[in-house]
């Protein structure tokens, strides 16, 4: 692994937030990211249920594609949510771990999309589906 | 004529406060993020105190884009439960007490807007429900730190209606 993608994943472990919702960053390479959350009953959004607040998967989300971002082969210095759109289609399964896909599938020089599909155990059945825009801080020249 | 006399206000406040109390308490994650709620009569303000582990940058060091999202979220959602059960609760058809609670709406869509990155202090949000159907609600809601006059994010979420 390159020095920078070394680097990209050092940065992302050390993201306070990330680390207290326990995602663990699986897997990252050229403009895809894939971070895992494991089931935490903290996290839960309807307690009839058992199923994890929407807000959690929304972070781990928004995590994913900001990693997705920053190995971009454009090799960007930082990057920042400009926003973020969320389909939630169905309810995680409780008791299961959640995994973000994200692809930055193109980039400009200030800005970078991002496609992102949250999955449960069954990763036939997305259990939602995002897209970002984010900010693109290129490195000096 | 005789009239009914007016509730007393402690009994009032007392009913409302344990409503509001009751709604947040039912969603654990709000707890895990560490919000929580002000109410004036009907308004409510959510409140997320600032903590370290809400940091997402700790260079700059900003909030995380994941924690602000987080919060709008649970913002929207509590005002929208909160507005009908407030209905239901001042025309008597609620009790606060009572062992049955109205399920929470589930969200179907959620954007986020960032306008300014989250500085390392308090933030508030406060929601409007711009609409609601019989099956759907459209909500919008706008958060701020420092100045009210300079939002840091806002968002605009669809909900589903729980089954009346």
């Amino acid at each position: 692994m390159s020095d920078r993608l070394t680097q990209a994943q050092a940065v992302m472990q050390s993201l306070p937030h990330a680390q207290s919702l326990g995602m663990i960053l699986a897997e990252m390479s050229a403009g895809q990211a894939t971070i895992t959350m494991p089931y935490d009953p903290r996290l839960i959004g309807d307690p009839a249920t058992g199923v994890l607040h929407g807000g959690a998967i929304s972070a781990l989300m928004d995590t994913a594609s900001g990693a997705a971002v920053m190995c971009h082969p454009s090799a960007p210095a930082a990057t920042a949510t400009l926003d973020l759109r969320i389909d939630y289609m169905r309810p995680a399964t409780p008791g299961q771990a959640i995994t973000a896909r994200a692809v930055c599938h193109h980039v400009t020089r200030t800005v970078a999309f991002v496609r992102v599909t949250a999955t449960d155990a069954d990763e036939s059945r997305p259990v939602a589906m995002g897209t970002g825009t984010f900010t693109l801080e290129r490195p000096p020249a | 004529m005789t009239r009914k006399p007016p509730e007393p206000v402690e009994v009032v406040k007392s009913r409302r406060e344990a409503a509001l109390a009751r709604l947040v308490a039912g969603v654990p994650y709000i707890g895990f993020l560490g919000a929580r709620f002000d109410r004036r009569g009907d308004e409510l303000t959510a409140v997320l105190p600032f903590h370290p582990s809400l940091i997402g940058n700790p260079a700059i060091p900003a909030l995380h884009g994941g924690a602000t999202a987080a919060f709008l979220e649970v913002a929207a959602i509590i005002e929208l439960a909160w507005s009908s059960l407030w209905q239901d609760m001042e025309e008597g058809r609620i009790d606060p007490a009572a062992e049955t609670f109205p399920a929470l709406p589930k969200t179907i869509t959620f954007t986020v807007d960032y306008l300014r990155s989250g500085l390392p202090r308090d933030a508030y949000a406060r929601a409007t429900v711009t609409r609601r159907g019989r099956r759907f609600a459209t909500v919008q809601v706008e958060a701020w730190q420092d100045n009210r006059a300079k939002p840091f994010a806002q968002a605009s979420a669809h909900f589903l209606l729980p089954e009346p």
